[in-house]
């Protein structure tokens, strides 16, 4: 295949697409419900599942009574450890990337509660609900170990999937013998369930060994894998579509025991087979963020500056699994310090295993650093923002790598500018509103990540004029049917809204995986370098074309817009691509893609998008209640395909700091291990009315070495920063240094009370 | 949720006939009972579906000036109502703050009252609870506290009555009217949920068969039109159940509070009546020590049923928002943000 | 025990026969008579995704037994358009980016439709977002969705 010659790097032009903020390519789609979700869909003789949920944590199942499930009108199989089939590999086993230790009733032990024990296929949704509710499981109950003081404690490996788990830069002993100041906090934060409006589903069928399924997805390539290594069956015998998402946020990533359930009980009994996680089923096998306890310590010169950064967190996983949240590695990348040092203990408790939400070791680690740095501002008596830029990282400080590109002090500055930071009087609890609430403001500074995953796609140009361009790559609400499309259209030479595009499918070229904001730049690289590919074939067919207008041009001296090829010198000489290929007799050129980056510059430079929030919180006086009166973020994050989308990630990600600062916790019973709020009325996200103002400024910045294109990503960056700029805030409205996330009334409350105190 | 007969009476006597029957429930909105259907919670098996039964779905002011309102009538369309909301702003306030806009249209006034608690482990169906099977113990002791009772609970049970709406109600002496079986009767509102016991979980005070058919606002409800707020703290700022809530109402004339009624809510089994903080105001010019003397009032008998000492002076705190703000006036209009603690910015936007 | 029930969904008459009387409403569009736009997300009142009108009132579809509105008229997120012709609602949706993923959306905008049927066009933000607070987008398109509400509400009162 021919690959698009990668162009000096961060001076590939793209066209005429890029850049618009277009609206959303599927919008009439989804506004007019016509959008097709793996659920929407319902093959003939579809059965659907409902799995039973273990009711205790830790301990065996002892008896179901299958009797009463299958006695009961419209349930037609019952699938037991006892008669359940096995996978071709054990669950236990993790072939591929993105899968993780599953219950696929291989056996009546039980891990954590809400572990699937039992899955009952019926003609009717309601008769597999109470089917499953008739098989009253028996147990024989260990204690369950939930909690910071329940767990057991481990030294890790590594942390996340293989990332080294402990890491020290300089001599932090010798650095802290020079410091004037100390400071150091602990904050905890909870469990946190990803909980996408659209819960987990499958739609599984098979034809023979061919099985297809609908399933949302954010990982085509890597789930048709570890699928067939599973199932034991050729991967071309996989079809998945997942055409649209309803929200993924890291846990669509991985196929996990319910999903395998329905794909061996539809081969069991040879029907199709729907089954869709009920919300409280969403709190048990379809991963979490770990809950972690973090210290940081910040040793400061007299002046103000850190000499010694030490950021350790404890971090949950279940008991059989090993994904930690790498939350004390946020310690690595965003200040400057002679020394720091970043370290994890694990803590196996029985839940599910955990993995990664949107963010993943970022939003929690930043969640506890941000605290910490305002709190050594504060100690400094600096102004928190003034107190960042003194500590201002020029290299990346856990590699001592210059940065792809940063343009965090613009952001810091564009930020303050909108959010009228100026003025912000230094001690807490100075300011009120005209109504009388306790006002406070804080900063965060927000770093993600900007990793770039191996893509593929092709396009297509027809003799008839028609183009079109291919990926497998997921839009789980980022936009991705837009943005890709808008690359794929300027790779093209086309405007977007006259190109064929597909995502969403197996049988597409493996667009690698919608997540660590990767996707545009990874997925949209490679629709780029296919669509220039196909436009480059078409040209080499015209140059040599004596009858063409561009015959001789040269490779220089021809460019593609429109549909049509033109000459650099004289613009009205040229032809359409289907004049071209008509004459030469083609019926279509296909052009292929691969995005990538540099191998020496992925080596040499440390790469991020950066931003800067900023939050004010108002907060009643007595009764402690808390609003987020207004966020502002300030973000680079180099090439921005489409600006109204890209605010969209942004200020949704800010939401979610805003949801972890102030709502999300996944409470388990200590005595049972149970998660006992696990639906949307006790697991809190944000309501309309939580989110008066926020607003996402998009700084410039040009990047030359992330990729071809110079584009970073936006995806998650949203939520970093966000989420202690929100606790500062609320510090500085009330004196009160939060200790745990969500903040609760009640610990702003017993914070004034221990203040009175004294 | 299990198989039930479901049957749709054409009146009162037909219904009240059907509902006797045993394991029979009345269906009205469904959010309540439907929801508590799924997780299992209530497994009826006859649904009595009393949703079009005639003559429940009015408003009546009666001849003596007290208001009656069908069990039938929704709770957005009772918020709504021009006149009710004028007369009872507290009520519609609190009415206006709970659950959401769709819930509010589907759900009727009556099912508001029958309405079942939101303690978590009601709700776990795998945790032992006193009310879903007495006998069998309270699992929430000792487990997660912080929302439950810090008033009139016991042993047996530590939930909390869940309800924005009976609140205000209580504190205007509204009662409940019940058509069963043996006929008709009327209980006071508060009476109508009974505490938990030492040896009792309490709840709704309903005899097998009983159907609630209508509400009562006595003619004296009225003249608190003019000094009525509703404030219901809550850890989202809409679509959340209350930590607590407070429903202050007075009658002032000449600087003196005639008269004043004080209810609070997410502290106990029932909409907690605070007669104590009422007694310290009433005859009275009220002062910023009279009204924290209330409020202290309010909570004199208050303990932490667990984890949640805090709410004792929380609801201390609003009780005392709440008096204040209800001796400054009703607002002109209902606030934007119903009940929140954040009604003013919202009004002053 | 069969049961069978007629609705009028968006303007069509529908005679529905259910294996016994569990099914809600929403399971009913769904699973039986194929209109999926109208979303599940919590299936117990406590997201709104599955909002529909009922003679006119928005309410949880997840939260009502099929047979208790029996002969009601249901207009669910596939009859809001005029042929090719969007509601003012929808492409204020789609203008002002109100949402990322689409799950929520069928319920976001009957519920707006409801809300503004309610209401009326009273154009204060706060209002707008306390009526729309009972539908929870988890992508958090809260700062699009206010933005959509005031344009669709400044494109309804045009027509009006």
């Amino acid at each position: 295949m021919a690959d698009t010659p990668i162009a000096p790097a961060g001076h590939v032009r793209l066209g005429s697409n890029s850049g618009q903020s277009m609206t959303r390519r599927e919008g009439v789609a989804k506004v007019t419900g016509k959008a097709n979700y793996a659920a929407d869909n319902k093959p003939e003789g579809l059965l659907h599942a409902v799995y039973l949920e273990s009711g205790i944590a830790r301990g065996k199942v002892i008896s179901l009574n299958t009797e009463a499930a299958l006695a009961h009108p419209g349930v037609v199989h019952v699938m037991t450890p006892e008669n359940a089939p096995s996978l071709a590999v054990s669950p236990d086993e993790k072939p591929v990337p993105f899968s993780a230790r599953m219950e696929v009733l291989q056996d009546n032990r039980v891990r954590y509660a809400g572990q699937p024990i039992a899955l009952v296929l019926a003609e009717t949704l309601e008769a597999a609900t109470e089917g499953a509710r008739l098989l009253a499981p028996e147990y024989e109950a260990e204690p369950a170990r939930i909690g910071f003081e329940n767990g057991e404690a481990y030294d890790p490996e590594f942390v996340t999937t293989g990332t080294p788990p402990a890491r020290q830069v300089g001599d932090i002993d010798a650095e802290r013998k020079k410091a004037a100041h100390t400071v150091e906090v602990t904050v905890d934060t909870p469990l946190q369930y990803h909980n996408a409006m659209e819960p987990h589903v499958i739609i599984a069928q098979w034809d023979g060994d061919k099985l297809t399924i609908d399933m949302p997805n954010q990982a085509i390539g890597l789930a048709r894998a570890g699928i067939a290594t599973y199932l034991g069956i050729d991967p071309e015998n996989v079809t998945l579509r997942s055409p649209y998402l309803g929200g993924g946020f890291g846990s669509k990533a991985v196929v996990f025991g319910p999903q395998y359930l329905a794909m061996l009980a539809a081969r069991e009994v040879g029907r199709p087979v729907k089954l869709v996680l009920r919300r409280d089923q969403m709190f048990g096998p379809v991963q979490h963020r770990s809950a972690t306890r973090q210290t940081v310590r910040i040793d400061l010169d007299k002046d103000g500056r850190i000499l010694a950064l030490d950021h350790h967190s404890l971090s949950t996983t279940s008991s059989f699994d090993d994904w930690l949240e790498s939350a004390a590695n946020a310690s690595l990348s965003i200040y400057a310090s002679p020394a720091i040092k970043v370290s994890h203990t694990g803590l196996r408790v029985d839940t599910g295993t955990p993995g990664a939400v949107r963010a993943p070791g970022l939003a929690s680690g930043t969640a506890a650093l941000e605290v910490a740095v305002d709190a050594a501002a504060y100690r400094m008596k600096q102004d928190p923002l003034d107190f960042r830029l003194l500590n201002y990282a020029e290299t990346d400080p856990g590699t001592g790598k210059p940065f792809s590109a940063k343009a965090l002090r613009e952001c810091y500055a564009e930020g303050a500018a909108r959010f009228g930071w100026k003025g912000r009087p230094l001690e807490p609890g100075q300011m009120r509103d005209a109504d009388g609430y306790l006002t406070g403001w804080g900063v965060g500074t927000a770093l993600f990540h900007a990793p770039f995953f191996p893509a593929k796609a092709s396009a297509v140009i027809r003799s008839d004029g028609s183009v079109g361009a291919q990926t497998s790559g997921a839009d789980m609400g980022q936009g991705a049917w837009t943005a890709l499309a808008q690359m794929a259209a300027d790779g093209l030479g086309m405007p977007a809204d006259e190109i064929e595009f597909e995502i969403g499918h197996s049988g597409l070229p493996d667009g690698s995986v919608a997540g660590g904001s990767a996707h545009t730049a990874s997925a949209g690289s490679a629709l780029f370098a296919a669509g220039s590919d196909a436009v480059r074939q078409v040209a080499e067919i015209a140059m040599n074309d004596p009858e063409s207008p561009l015959y001789g041009a040269g490779n220089e001296g021809v460019r593609a817009s429109g549909g049509r090829l033109h000459r650099v010198d004289d613009p009205a000489r040229g032809e359409t691509y289907a004049e071209i290929l008509t004459r030469a007799g083609i019926a279509e050129v296909e052009g292929q893609g691969r995005g990538r980056r540099e191998k020496s510059a992925a080596e040499q430079y440390a790469m991020y998008s950066h931003g800067a929030v900023f939050a004010e919180v108002k907060i009643d006086p007595d009764l402690y209640q808390v609003r987020v009166s207004r966020l502002v973020g300030a973000f680079a994050a180099g090439r921005i395909i489409n600006p109204r989308l890209a605010k969209s990630q942004l200020n949704g990600g800010m939401i979610w700091g805003l949801s972890f600062a102030l709502h999300e916790e996944g409470i388990h019973d200590l005595r049972s291990g149970r998660p006992i709020n696990n639906d949307l009325a006790g697991y809190h996200v944000p309501v309309l009315a939580d989110v008066p103002s926020v607003e996402s400024i998009l700084v410039e910045e040009h990047d030359p070495h992330a990729n071809a294109l110079g584009i970073k990503g936006v995806g998650e960056i949203g939520i970093t920063g966000t989420v202690g700029a929100i606790a500062n805030a609320v510090w500085h409205a009330t004196g009160v240094r939060p200790q745990r996330y969500p903040i609760h009334i009640k610990d702003l409350l017993e914070g004034e009370l221990a203040r009175q105190r004294g | 949720m299990n198989l039930f007969d479901y049957k749709r009476p054409s009146s009162i006597a037909d219904a009240v006939a059907a509902g006797a029957e045993p394991g029979a429930a009345y269906l009205a909105g469904g959010t309540n009972l439907l929801d508590l259907m799924k997780v299992g919670a209530r497994k009826p098996d006859v649904l009595v579906d009393i949703s079009r039964l005639p003559g429940l779905g009015e408003i009546e002011t009666l001849q003596d000036g007290s208001v009656r309102i069908g069990a039938l009538v929704r709770n957005s369309d009772l918020a709504r109502d021009a006149g009710f909301a004028k007369a009872y702003p507290a009520v519609a306030e609190a009415l206006l703050s709970g659950a959401s806009a769709q819930l509010r249209n589907a759900a009727t006034v009556g099912g508001n009252l029958m309405q079942q608690t939101r303690c978590l482990y009601f709700y776990d169906q795998q945790s032992r609870c006193n009310r879903r099977q007495p006998g069998a113990g309270c699992d929430a002791i000792g487990g997660e506290t912080g929302k439950h009772a810090v008033l009139g609970w016991t042993k047996q049970c530590i939930a909390t009555h869940p309800s924005d709406f009976c609140v205000a109600l209580a504190a205007l002496d509204a009662s409940v009217e019940l058509q069963g079986p043996d006929g008709a009767r009327s209980v006071s509102l508060e009476e109508f949920y009974t505490l938990p016991t030492e040896d009792t979980p309490g709840g709704a005070d309903v005899r097998p068969g009983e159907l609630v058919t209508a509400l009562t606002l006595p003619a004296d409800a009225a003249h608190f039109a003019g000094h009525a707020r509703y404030i219901k703290l809550r850890d989202r700022t809409s679509y959340a159940f209350a930590i607590v809530s407070a429903a202050a109402m007075a009658d002032i004339s000449d600087g003196v509070v005639q008269d004043i009624r004080i209810a609070m809510g997410g502290v106990a089994a029932r909409p907690w009546r605070a007669r104590a903080a009422e007694a310290a105001l009433k005859s009275k010019a009220p002062t910023p020590e009279l009204i924290s003397a209330a409020a202290e009032a309010a909570l004199a008998d208050a303990s932490p049923s667990g984890d949640n000492a805090y709410k004792i002076e929380l609801a201390k705190r609003l009780v005392h928002r709440a008096i204040e703000q209800a001796l400054a006036g009703t607002p002109q209009t209902i606030p934007a943000l119903p009940g929140s603690v954040f009604a003013a910015q919202a009004a002053g936007r | 025990m069969t049961r069978s029930l007629t609705l009028t969904i968006n303007g069509t008459k529908h005679d529905i026969e259910l294996e016994d009387a569990r099914p809600t409403l929403l399971d009913v569009l769904r699973e039986r008579v194929g209109l999926t736009g109208t979303k599940k997300g919590c299936d117990r009142g406590q997201c709104g995704a599955c909002t529909v009108l009922v003679d006119g009132r928005r309410i949880n579809s997840c939260l009502a037994l099929a047979m208790s509105h029996d002969g009601a008229e249901i207009t669910t997120i596939e009859g809001v358009a005029d042929g090719e012709t969007l509601h003012p609602v929808q492409a204020a949706f789609i203008e002002n980016d109100g949402f990322q993923c689409g799950y929520c959306t069928p319920g976001q905008i009957m519920s707006a439709i409801g809300l503004f049927s309610e209401n009326g066009t009273a154009n204060d933000p706060e209002q707008l977002r306390e009526g729309m607070s009972g539908n929870i987008c988890r992508c958090a398109a809260y700062a699009g969705i206010t933005e959509a509400l005031l344009d669709a509400q400044t494109r309804l009162s045009g027509k009006e």
